[in-house]
């Protein structure tokens, strides 16, 4: 089988692991460190609203206008230094829109334009327009939003608990600073389809980290009737035992992107694809990496103040001292490779199995089936 | 949850075949449809295929040419988006231009003239008592006597009908009374919403009446008589300009369409309710009565107070004036006759309606009235908005971006890949053929972004049989064989799908009820795919696995079908002595 399958199936057995609890401190750090980068990009560079939002100038140009679209477009692009959306009508003349525009820029626009068309710049008629993603839309969505994570913190402090509400909150918020920011970093317009692919990696996001959850919640069922792990290194284990399918979602759902963002954008420059696309490629990054560096490591941080997982780790760490430090050998027949919770590959073990069940069904072991 | 015991005999593993049937059936169903419709391609929306442009201008009324300002540009603009946006799905655009134009952007295949009339029309809707009214004749005229006018309309009463007439009392209403009282109130509305039509007979008795009527409407009343003895509703002109610059609350002059597309004049009083009192407004069927297609109104608390006191008040009245006119712009609608009051808080629209024209007149109604008249100043068409190359792009760097997919699945899940794959065809043919038929069917246009968000959720689809594919292996390296592997490890992928789905489908259906325009659409898009993946994988990819669990290529774990235990680093079977990786059995916790 190939490379991965096998590391599938030593994942899956706990030969290898990587303790993403343990190290959690690093990888809160490097987040954060990126958060803090896109929150500068945007303070600084700030989201560039694209005439959708803000409105800006439309050109009409007379009936018989020669120029094609495209090169309209790059004329009109490099004369204000904002994307343009020309359109021909109808009639044979063009209609030439271009954000951020007030009147005064207008007209210098006009004639720069009318130059390079070859046309009179009396003939091109100047306007403003106004935004088509107009406030109604905006407050609309903006509603939508929060009555949507409203009812989505709910579901999960219901569906899972409020703890990993409260992490696949913030690994939401995580995923979505840290687009808007590289998105003002790269210094796109923000256009309706970034807005969409926000929306989509909102989605995403959510449905990333519920898929690893839902892992975490199965292994940790019965967590209260043994003592061999604690929560983190429950937690640990049910992310490792994902790993291979989040490695596998994460490379099929970016790799369309990817061919966006790299192929459709950069090598055949397809202008509006760029805006989608990498806001999709970045937003779905974050998306799975939050889901298993950040969210689970966090539930696992807010699990353990609880007195409960406090009293659970004691008894734990009480068994494993012990025991000695090598209680490896001694579990070997048990279901996991069990390790204290500082060894380098972490606990990892069969994903489907709660510790508990295994425990307590370690002895008879032979008879099953 | 996630008891494979319960779940395996519970579940539809047992008649794989049936589920597959399903599928294909509906894929079947949808193909023949797609192409029995002649729709098969999706639409476009402008930004990919262009479409029609449409600029209209602010008429500024005289003495308020203030009224044209930012304020109400907005406003018309965003009511206007929702007319004809209507289910949030046809990719459509407004904005303004300049200080007095809205330009109204509607993609290639959606029908001009219908979202012309849709966004061009003001909407202001007034209930005013009818004082007196009579067919205007061609000549304009004096002609109330009783007996022409008294039978045409009779004859219509038969088919046109249904008193628009309120609402909850249907049994009250029906047709009964045009016949017995010989009244025949035959308000039919015209299709175009201008109709209306009232009981000729009572015209009949009108038109002596308009001086009764003028006992209420005093000084200037007479002066409106002469104007009303005038007027001729055949002129086109005329009828534009009749009602112009009158006040809610003034007594006016209308033009009115009746049930055999005769026009019909008539004095009515202020309006006593306006549209502001409507809440919302639906189209509707009515199959009880076979009145066709009408509009349901619902009243806010207010309106149904006034609309309640105006019906009492009517009902007291002899014909005509126990009707009341429904105003649309200037245009009688309907004008219903009222028997008793009406205090249900919701009235009826009847008439010879149309489904579209029932729709729009309802969409209009629901969504207020511009704040501003507009004049269609032009209606041409536009390129798309993105180039044709733009598309083409995308569409080159998909497939490519698709094929890396399959090579991957292909490397990683070998033979399993087939199923992964197949299950992604099916779930894209679906994918397609709703989206061309929803194009005819309520509007929808894909765009750009919707394109962006479908790829995606190639990935979330994906997801599905990935989590579930790592299930069915590892119940392998736990050293079952296939088909046992198979059934155990789906009641927990069956939890895991439906928990994340669930989460994307909250948040469709949220923004789908909440945003309106392109959020919406995006929503739908994200709501319809989340769904098919749902259906694809219980449908689809577990049973198609179940069966393939039987073939001996994968059953025996050939090295090629990616399901080799060996391969898989399986344990070797359980009975042995060691096992390191104990399998479960969550029963026995």
């Amino acid at each position: 089988m190939s490379k991965l399958g096998n590391l599938g199936a030593r994942l899956h057995r706990g030969e290898v692991g990587y303790d993403f609890v343990k190290n959690r401190k690093i990888w809160y750090g490097v987040s954060i460190l990126i958060t803090i980068l896109a929150i500068a990009g945007l303070a600084v560079r700030g989201l560039n609203m694209g005439i959708e939002f803000q409105g800006g100038a439309v050109f009409n140009t007379p009936k018989n206008t020669s120029a094609s679209v495209s090169q309209a477009e790059r004329y009109a692009e490099e004369a204000s230094g904002h994307d343009a959306i020309v359109q021909k009508l109808g009639d044979g003349s063009m209609r030439i829109q271009v954000a951020g525009i007030d009147t005064g820029a207008a007209n210098d626009i006009k004639n720069t334009l009318a130059d390079d068309l070859k046309i009179d710049s009396e003939q091109i008629n100047a306007e403003l327009v106004g935004p088509s993603w107009g406030e109604q839309i905006a407050n609309k969505a903006w509603q939508g939003l929060g009555i949507f994570l409203v009812l989505v913190v709910i579901y999960l402090a219901i569906a899972f608990e409020w703890r990993m509400a409260v992490a696949a909150f913030v690994a939401l918020i995580h995923d979505i600073t840290i687009t808007v920011g590289i998105y003002a970093l790269v210094g796109f317009e923000v256009t309706p389809g970034t807005v969409i692919g926000l929306l989509t990696i909102l989605g995403y996001s959510l449905y990333d980290t519920v898929v690893v959850f839902d892992s975490l919640k199965e292994q940790t069922k019965d967590i209260a009737k043994q003592t061999r792990w604690t929560y983190s290194d429950i937690a640990n284990r049910s992310i490792n035992s994902t790993l291979v399918r989040s490695i596998n979602t994460t490379v099929v759902a970016l790799l369309p992107v990817a061919g966006l963002l790299f192929i459709g954008g950069g090598v055949l420059g397809a202008g509006m694809l760029n805006d989608i696309s990498l806001s999709l490629f970045v937003g779905l990054a974050a998306g799975a990496y939050s889901s298993i560096f950040i969210a689970t490591p966090l539930v696992a941080d807010l699990k353990e103040r609880e007195p409960q997982m406090k009293a659970l780790k004691k008894r734990v760490l009480a068994k494993r001292a012990a025991k000695g430090e090598t209680p490896q050998a001694e579990t070997g027949d048990e279901s996991y490779a069990d390790e204290p919770e500082d060894a380098a590959p972490a606990v990892v073990g069969p994903r489907n199995q709660p510790a508990s069940r295994n425990r307590g069904r370690g002895r008879p072991s032979g008879k099953r089936r | 949850m996630a008891t494979p015991k319960k779940g395996r005999s519970a579940s539809t593993q047992s008649k794989p075949g049936r589920s597959l049937v399903l599928i294909l059936i509906a894929l079947v169903a949808l193909t023949g449809g797609m192409f029995a419709s002649g729709h098969t391609k999706p639409r476009l929306g402008i930004d990919l295929a262009g479409g029609t442009s449409i600029t209209l201008r602010a008429v500024p009324e005289a003495g308020n040419e203030a009224a044209i300002n930012k304020t109400n540009m907005d406003t018309a603009v965003s009511i206007m988006e929702r007319r004809v946006n209507g289910l949030g799905v046809s990719e459509s655009e407004v904005q303004t231009q300049g200080r007095e134009n809205i330009i109204v952007n509607i993609p290639k295949g959606t029908n001009s003239e219908q979202a012309r009339k849709q966004v061009g029309t003001t909407a202001k809707l007034y209930f005013r008592p009818v004082l007196a009214t009579e067919v205007s004749g061609g000549k304009g005229t004096a002609s109330p006597s009783p007996s022409p006018t008294g039978s045409p309309s009779d004859e219509p009463s038969g088919k046109a009908t249904d008193k628009p007439e309120a609402t909850d009392k249907n049994s009250a209403s029906p047709s009964a009374t045009p016949t017995t009282q010989g009244r025949a109130v035959t308000d039919a509305l015209k299709a175009d919403a201008t109709p209306s039509a009232s009981a000729s007979d009572d015209k009949a008795k009108a038109s002596p009446s308009p001086s009764a009527s003028g006992g209420s409407a005093e000084a200037d009343a007479s002066a409106l008589q002469a104007k009303y003895a005038k007027l001729d509703c055949t002129n086109e002109k005329t009828r534009s300009t009749v009602g112009d610059g009158v006040k809610a609350s003034e007594m006016t002059l209308a033009c009115g369409k009746n049930s055999q597309g005769q026009w019909q004049k008539y004095i009515l009083g202020p309006a006593e309710v306006d549209g502001t009192d409507v809440d919302k407004a639906q189209a509707t069927l009515d199959t009880q009565r076979g009145a066709g297609w009408t509009v349901q109104m619902d009243f806010t608390n207010g309106g149904a107070k006034k609309f309640g006191d105006i019906t009492g008040k009517l009902a007291q009245n002899q014909p005509p004036q126990n009707q009341f006119a429904i105003v649309l712009d200037g245009d009688v609608v309907s004008d219903p006759s009222v028997k008793e009051a009406l205090t249900s808080g919701n009235a009826e629209i009847s008439g010879n309606f149309t489904q579209q024209s029932a729709q729009e007149l309802s969409n209009m109604l629901s969504y207020g009235a511009l704040p501003l008249t507009f004049k269609v100043d032009s209606m041409t068409t536009v390129t798309a908005a993105l180039g044709g190359d733009q598309l083409q792009a995308g569409l080159i760097a998909g497939a490519i971006g698709l094929a890396l997919v399959v090579i991957y699945l292909l490397a990683y899940y070998r033979g399993l890949s087939f199923i992964a794959i197949l299950s992604l065809l099916v779930s894209a043919a679906l994918t397609y053929t709703l989206m061309a038929l929803l194009g005819p069917a309520i509007g929808f246009a894909l765009n750009l972004p919707a394109v962006c968000g479908a790829i995606v959720a190639i990935g979330i689809t994906a997801d599905s049989f990935i989590v579930y594919f790592e299930r069915v292996r590892d119940e392998i390296r736990e050293g079952r064989s296939l088909r046992p592997a198979v059934e155990r490890a789906w009641p927990r992928a069956r939890r895991t799908i439906l928990v994340s789905d669930f989460v994307s489908f909250l948040a469709a259906a949220v923004l789908f009820a909440v945003t309106v325009g392109k959020v919406q659409g995006f929503a739908f898009t994200l709501g319809l795919t989340t769904l098919l993946d749902v259906v694809v994988v219980f449908l689809f990819t577990k049973p198609l696995l179940t069966l393939m669990a039987r073939r001996p290529f994968f059953a025996n774990g050939h090295k090629w079908s990616g399901l080799d235990p060996k391969g898989l680093g399986a344990q070797p079977p359980l009975r042995r002595t060691r096992r390191p990786a104990a399998p479960a059995d969550p029963k026995e916790a």
